[in-house]
């Protein structure tokens, strides 16, 4: 069996698995807790379909790229530069891994009067989450890299510029890409919080809305759209990240 | 200079800016306190006892989230390492499990357990368990075939060869997965208080937020900020100490 056909079969064990536990915790506490697996996939659905949804999930879908984008660049060039310098390391990576710690939804108060409510808190909120995982790996990346490769490139003559472009990045792109990874579920999950806190629109606005008025279909519809869209995505980006470590 | 005189400059350089911005009224007062009234606020805080069972209550269920995580996670982690078919299963889930709003099970675990501590540990808990799960299975990959034989040429069953070889083996990994869980669960428990609870440290917050008192609502988030960094410089020195005595 290839390892591609022999993952499906297991991601779909893993489904079947966790609809049939879904299903058991819903004849187990209730309609009053839970709605089960069936009902809220054709609410899903629904929910997709109807006009209201779409402006919802297009600002999340913003909010969440321009978030991402910055949280790619801004953690990239913190890591790079980070990363060149022993001594810049030294002195920044207990910063970041600090930052990594702190519960950051503490500081949504704080994000608010900055940017007020609306895209900018939750372009914000999302890239904060974001951008310390990738900047921890980008340097982690440039510092472990293979120092012939650096030597290899001073025989060749490569200009500094050069040396960056043609042996550095491509030799620290797998370890890059596991960051830009985990930083995306960051970001993901950022901007979501960001919106359940701190917006009027958007799915997280949804969500704290349903959660307020208690509406069991709503909230189950709408974590079960975020989890295909998360899973989906992060499932890709793993078979990625994988082949690019392969290749390495 | 060395990195750490250089760090603490540039920490101390950055809180001397806050300070000297919101003097100036760059920042304006109404948005910011000068960090120097803020820990003037958070002493006076700390002295009147008011906030005592709210810091008391959230560290309390922070504590139980953590250790029920560390505890569940290492045993998880174990148990799947052991069984190949079921940790391929689950690996999709766990490399997609932090884009999950964990937060939009809560109203869930209100429904079902009630408007107690538990909910909030439970979210606490399950940010918490994948790391310690993930970071314990990659530990116990580590662990060097001469040792599993080691093992099984002294007979040691299943148990005592996990319990005497092959998890203090992994130890440094799975203290990687404690320090995580340390920081989920501040940030579950804290994140959930503030959606809903009645009291906390993060309702506590969150109440002065809507209140627009600074004077409370600042203190607060430094303090929250402060406890969890320091945990988290405790563990970090800890691990240093037992990553020395291995190399030594």
């Amino acid at each position: 069996m290839s390892p591609g056909i022999h993952r499906a079969g297991n991601a779909l064990v893993l489904v079947a698995g966790l609809l049939a536990a879904w299903q058991a915790l819903f004849w187990q506490v209730g309609a009053n807790a839970l709605a089960p697996p069936l009902e809220t996939v054709r609410f899903a659905a629904e929910l997709i379909a109807s006009p209201a949804f779409r402006p919802h999930a297009g600002e999340t879908a913003l909010a969440f790229a321009i978030a991402l984008f910055f949280a790619v660049s801004l953690g990239f060039l913190i890591g790079f530069t980070l990363g060149a310098s022993r001594f810049a390391a030294e002195v920044g990576e207990p910063i970041l891994v600090g930052l990594y710690s702190i519960p950051k939804l503490t500081l949504y108060p704080i994000v608010l009067l900055a940017f007020g409510i609306g895209l900018p808190a939750k372009i914000a909120f999302g890239t904060m989450h974001g951008i310390v995982p990738i900047a921890l790996f980008t340097m982690g990346a440039i510092r472990n890299l293979n120092p012939v490769y650096l030597k290899t490139a001073r025989v060749q003559r490569m200009s500094r510029v050069q040396a960056a472009r043609r042996v550095l990045l491509p030799a620290a792109l797998p370890e890059i890409f596991t960051g830009v990874r985990i930083g995306f579920s960051l970001t993901l999950i950022g901007t979501l919080l960001g919106e359940m806190f701190a917006a009027q629109r958007g799915l997280g606005y949804l969500l704290m809305t349903a959660i307020g008025v208690h509406n069991i279909r709503m909230i189950m519809a709408l974590t079960l759209i975020l989890v295909c869209v998360a899973v989906t995505v992060s499932a890709v980006l793993l078979a990625i990240d994988r082949r690019l470590h392969a290749r390495a | 200079m060395t990195p750490r005189a250089v760090r603490l400059a540039l920490v101390i350089g950055a809180v001397l800016l806050l300070e000297a911005l919101s003097r100036l009224g760059a920042i304006d007062r109404f948005a910011m306190l000068p960090p120097s009234e803020i820990v003037w606020h958070l002493g006076r805080i700390l002295l009147s006892a008011q906030y005592w069972p709210a810091i008391a209550k959230t560290l309390g269920n922070v504590a139980s989230a953590c250790a029920a995580a560390v505890v569940a996670g290492v045993v998880l982690g174990a148990l799947i390492h052991r069984w190949r078919g079921l940790r391929e299963t689950l690996d999709p889930l766990f490399a997609a499990y932090y884009a999950i709003p964990v937060y939009a099970f809560y109203p869930l675990f209100i429904v079902v357990f009630g408007l107690g501590d538990l909910p909030q540990v439970l979210i606490g808990f399950m940010l918490g368990l994948v790391a310690v799960i993930v970071n314990t299975l990659n530990g116990l990959d580590r662990v060097p075939r001469v040792l599993t034989k080691t093992a099984r040429i002294h007979r040691l069953n299943a148990l005592s060869a996990a319990i005497r070889i092959s998890l203090p083996c992994a130890a440094p990994y799975i203290f990687t997965g404690i320090k995580l869980a340390v920081a989920y669960s501040f940030i579950g428990v804290i994140g959930a208080e503030l959606i809903m609870a009645r009291t906390g440290l993060g309702y506590e917050i969150g109440y002065a937020y809507n209140n627009f008192d600074n004077t409370v609502m600042y203190p607060l988030i430094v303090l929250v900020l402060a406890i969890a960094a320091s945990v988290n410089a405790v563990f970090h020195r800890w691990e240093k100490k037992m990553l020395a005595r291995r190399r030594a």
